[in-house]
């Protein structure tokens, strides 16, 4: 059996939880807190956070967190067993202070810190970890996180050993699983039985639940809602983190999440000081706070490539019942790869990395961007832009030219068409013209429309009434496990051509094999490789052609303790436990 | 005696519409430039200094400008090259273009050799000249608005002059419609209409038909106005009794009845079409009337949106500016008209 242990943390064993704390009613006899202590710089207590958040928290209940200003809130709020590190990309021990694998890759065993309590002061063990694995596998309650746990198309089995010690057994080896426990929030089984039971899970822990209904493991607890402005979460005094000093963690009183819908507004409002941190900024609003940079006691951070992919990719659905001729016929295009590749040289990445992005991106050739620096192919070929290559291209495709300029297909028909994009996002507006002035050059019109975000969704995943369209993917995991929905020919996400019940290409055919490779192989050097080809394969095929990856900018009030975003997911927030002003009462902010 | 002075100023207005009119219409022989073209090297670019004087080579009658350079390491900032002039050229040839879509030509007023263009307003995120765009912009906003008028205008003086002219059921019925269309919140209207457009539809027709639509639904206002003023011309002594005396309804329509109206229907016109044109700005505002890379001072003010566009780049409100100026014609020349026809 291997052990996986994180290096530097220790486990203190000491100082009962919620002993000092009078007026609560702890059901249970108090058991020495297994703490885990922080490596971060040693920070002093106090003062709170304003956090910009582009909408509010859909809900606050873990299991149906899928959109990321319900995950921002309730991730700060829970814990899950074993805790994708976002600085360093390795696992680390959270609410399991250890775990072994036994050789066949097969069955873990997790060893649970002793004396949590969750954050109403009620006591944490192994059956509120066998519950909440009960509840995101159940069929019948459709949590997002399901497919996640499910391993070689059986999912995981969860057993309860002793009061903290559980197995998890998998149906077949998988690669990286300890990634499969990260986000997954451990539930209380003392508040979310009832509702479980009942069926009415889904309806349990709305914005509207009162605090005392609430409960979790993580740094902090939900405190307030106001409508429309913020959601205010208050430190959790049982949390089970300190730092070196053996002070207990997290540093901040006060988290609020103030709802600011656009970008623009954001910067407006961070630039006014009325918040402290921002972690979505455009590249021209980064800017423009850069130039004001002198005048504002701010400090902004861009981290470079993030793990973020925006791409051009054409319909290439197999035909609905509302099939619609025209559309068949552009697919005929669609369908070649010298069209596509034609369309590919033609574009001009710099320009868009240039003139949208002001710089603060990274062109593309391949889905993985230098972000993602343990996974990406830095072999892959990145042919310069050439308007005259792409021209021979479609000429030896049975393309030609009429007179005035236009190209035509084979039938003699001109080669149109539109390309969508969701309202909202100048960034991929922007580029959707410059794809149009770059296709003008080869004699294709194009038309641009920006549809509203569920629209364009539900032509490009329903109804597949579109033809072409410029959209993002990434953020999450840099893991290949969690791209498996895009690169599976029968992927929910691989949105060029969905519902495949056999792969369409051949090539497809050689990803699906790849990718389930890569999920078995547990040697991480043979998952690269395989990985590796997976991107060759993409970049020579160009189902989607990749474009560009904007960088994470991040902005922070001067000032706050072990600030260090990252291009990962909850890019500053993801240590919101070990963030503190630094300064004494004054710098204590508010 | 006070008629007598408001003509001059009647026309003046008249003249100064007039020619911000013809210089849309010409766009492509005043604009520089294609107003697509990417200059992808010089996004913002402000407005070019014309120069007269350089230091090293004396005074020039011929206004010439220097090379912009992007500084390096910057976006959007630029330092002029003043190694070399480049003269502003008077009826060069340049990119083809045609005359409301007719007369095709490549001929500019004017034009430079400079490598970085000439942009007399600036240039946008794409470092497409925003003259250029300017006046291909006003061809579409400003004939949005006068199409939208005249059609709801005809439609208004047929209607209107029909119910007050015949009265009955006839005027019940067109009445009792045009009330139901005044009640039509118009703003939401035009939402609707872009909604239910297929994706697929060029641009400029979407745009012509939610246009038509616009402009059909305003009818109901002046329709009600021209009723008006027919029931009160048509029972007016002089009528009743050149009727008495066997005047035809085509006579008494001629020579009594449209005189009248003709001062209502030109007082709506100078108020429609300034709304109509704000209509289409509204709509190329939400990225719901012609769309990219056409040009309308609509879509052209869109990227005022953006807070760095809005904060950093003052010439990118020309547009706005001209809508004011614009409106602010009309509104002059409503008045002019309101008050021949209330002297009339």
């Amino acid at each position: 059996m291997t052990t996986r242990r994180l290096t530097g943390a220790t486990i203190a064993l000491a100082l009962l939880a919620g002993a000092s704390l009078p007026g609560l009613a702890l059901r249970q006899t108090p058991v020495a807190v297994e703490s885990l202590v922080s490596r971060a710089e040693v920070g002093r207590s106090g003062g709170q956070l304003v956090i910009i958040q582009r909408t509010e928290p859909r809900t606050l209940n873990p299991v149906f967190a899928i959109d990321s200003p319900s995950k921002d809130v309730v991730s700060r709020t829970m814990a899950d067993l074993i805790h994708v590190n976002r600085d360093t990309q390795e696992p680390e021990p959270a609410l399991a202070r250890s775990w072994t694998v036994s050789p066949d890759g097969r069955r873990f065993r997790l060893l649970l810190r002793r004396g949590l309590r969750f954050s109403d002061g009620d006591a944490f063990d192994a059956d509120d970890v066998v519950f909440s694995f009960q509840v995101y596998l159940d069929e019948k309650v459709a949590a997002p996180l399901r497919d996640q746990l499910v391993v070689g198309g059986q999912p995981i089995t969860v057993r309860r050993v002793d009061q903290y010690t559980i197995d998890v057994d998998l149906a077949e080896p998988y690669a990286a699983a300890e990634r499969l426990f990260d986000s997954v929030a451990i539930l209380p089984r003392h508040l979310l039985e009832k509702p479980y039971t009942e069926g009415r899970l889904a309806q349990a822990w709305a914005l509207g639940t009162p605090p005392e209904n609430l409960a979790g493991l993580g740094p902090f607890r939900f405190r307030e809602h106001v409508p429309g402005q913020r959601v205010v979460l208050e430190r959790n005094p049982f949390y089970w983190k300190r730092d070196r000093a053996g002070t207990p963690l997290p540093y901040l009183d006060r988290l609020i999440f103030l709802f600011v819908p656009t970008e623009d507004a954001q910067a407006v409002r961070f630039q006014a000081a009325e918040a402290d941190v921002t972690t979505r900024l455009s590249a021209t609003n980064f800017d423009v706070l850069l130039k004001a940079q002198r005048t504002l006691n701010v400090e902004l951070v861009d981290r470079g490539p993030g793990l973020d992919y925006t791409f051009l990719f054409f319909n290439q659905n197999d035909p609905t019942d509302k099939g619609r001729p025209e559309l068949a016929r552009k697919q005929a295009w669609f369908r070649q790869l010298p069209f596509r590749q034609a369309v590919s040289l033609a574009l001009d990445r710099e320009g868009i990395v240039r003139l949208v992005y002001r710089g603060r991106a990274t062109p593309l050739w391949g889905h993985v961007p230098p972000g993602n620096v343990l996974w990406v192919n830095r072999s892959l070929p990145k042919p310069g832009r050439s308007v005259e290559r792409a021209r021979q291209l479609l000429r030896a495709a049975g393309f030609s030219w009429k007179t005035d300029g236009a190209l035509v297909d084979s039938a003699g028909q001109p080669v149109e068409f539109t390309v969508v994009t969701n309202t909202g996002n100048t960034e991929r507006f922007q580029i959707a013209t410059i794809i149009q002035d770059d296709l003008k050059q080869l004699g294709i019109r194009v038309s641009v429309v920006t549809l509203e975000l569920r629209a364009l969704l539900d032509r490009l995943t329903t109804t597949y009434d579109y033809e072409a369209c410029v959209l993002g993917l990434g953020g999450g995991d840099g893991d290949p496990n969690s791209e498996m929905g895009v690169w599976l020919s029968s992927g929910g996400t691989h949105l060029w051509h969905l519902g495949q019940r056999q792969p369409a290409t051949v090539w497809e055919a050689e990803v699906d094999t790849l990718m389930r490779q890569q999920i078995a192989a547990r040697d991480v050097r043979l998952r690269k490789r395989l990985y590796d080809r997976v991107q060759e394969l993409v970049a020579q095929n160009l189902p989607i052609i990749p474009l560009a990856s904007p960088h994470v900018l991040v902005g922070a009030t001067r000032g706050l303790g072990n600030f260090r975003p990252t291009v990962f997911d909850h890019h500053a927030l993801w240590n919101v436990d070990e963030l503190f002003w630094r300064g004494g009462p004054a710098g204590a902010r508010r | 005696m006070n008629a007598t002075p408001r003509m001059p100023r009647g026309r003046v207005l008249l003249g100064l519409l007039g020619l911000v009119y013809l210089s849309t219409i010409v766009a492509g022989f005043i604009a520089p430039v294609d107003p697509a073209t990417q200059n992808r090297d010089f996004p913002f670019a402000p407005p070019t200094r014309l120069h007269f004087v350089d230091a090293e080579r004396g005074v020039y009658l011929r206004p010439f400008v220097y090379r912009l350079t992007p500084d390096a390491g910057t976006f959007g900032e630029y330092a002029e090259d003043r190694s070399r002039i480049y003269p502003v050229r008077f009826l060069v040839r340049g990119a083809p273009y045609r005359v409301i879509g007719l007369f095709a030509s490549d001929l500019h007023l004017f034009g430079t050799d400079s490598p970085s263009g000439l942009f007399l307003m600036g240039s946008d995120s794409f470092g497409r000249d925003q003259f250029s765009r300017f006046l291909h912009g006003g061809q579409i906003s400003l004939f949005a608005g006068l199409l939208g008028a005249a059609l709801s205008l005809g439609v208004g003086v047929v209607l209107g002059g029909l119910a007050g002219f015949y009265g009955t059921w006839i005027d019940q019925a067109i009445m009792r419609t045009a009330e139901i269309f005044l009640a039509v919140p118009w703003f939401y209207l035009l939402f609707a209409v872009r909604m239910a457009l297929p994706l697929e539809m060029p641009p400029a027709q979407a745009f012509l038909m939610v246009l038509a639509v616009i402009g059909l639904a305003g009818w109901s206002r002046p329709a009600l106005l021209v009723r008006g003023v027919v029931l009160s011309a048509k029972q007016r002594d002089y009528v009743v009794a050149a009727r008495g005396l066997g005047a035809t309804d085509a006579h008494l329509l001629r020579r009594h009845v449209l005189p009248q109206v003709m001062g209502i229907a030109l007082t709506q016109a100078a108020l429609l079409a300034p709304q109509y044109t704000l209509a289409e700005v509204t709509l190329s505002f939400f990225g719901l009337g012609v769309s990219e890379p056409v040009p309308s001072w609509g879509n052209m003010l869109a990227t005022l949106q953006r807070y760095d566009v809005l904060s950093s780049y003052w010439w990118m409100f020309v547009p706005g500016i001209a809508l004011i100026l614009v409106f602010l014609l009309y509104y002059s020349l409503a008045d002019v008209f309101h008050q021949r026809a209330a002297a009339f």
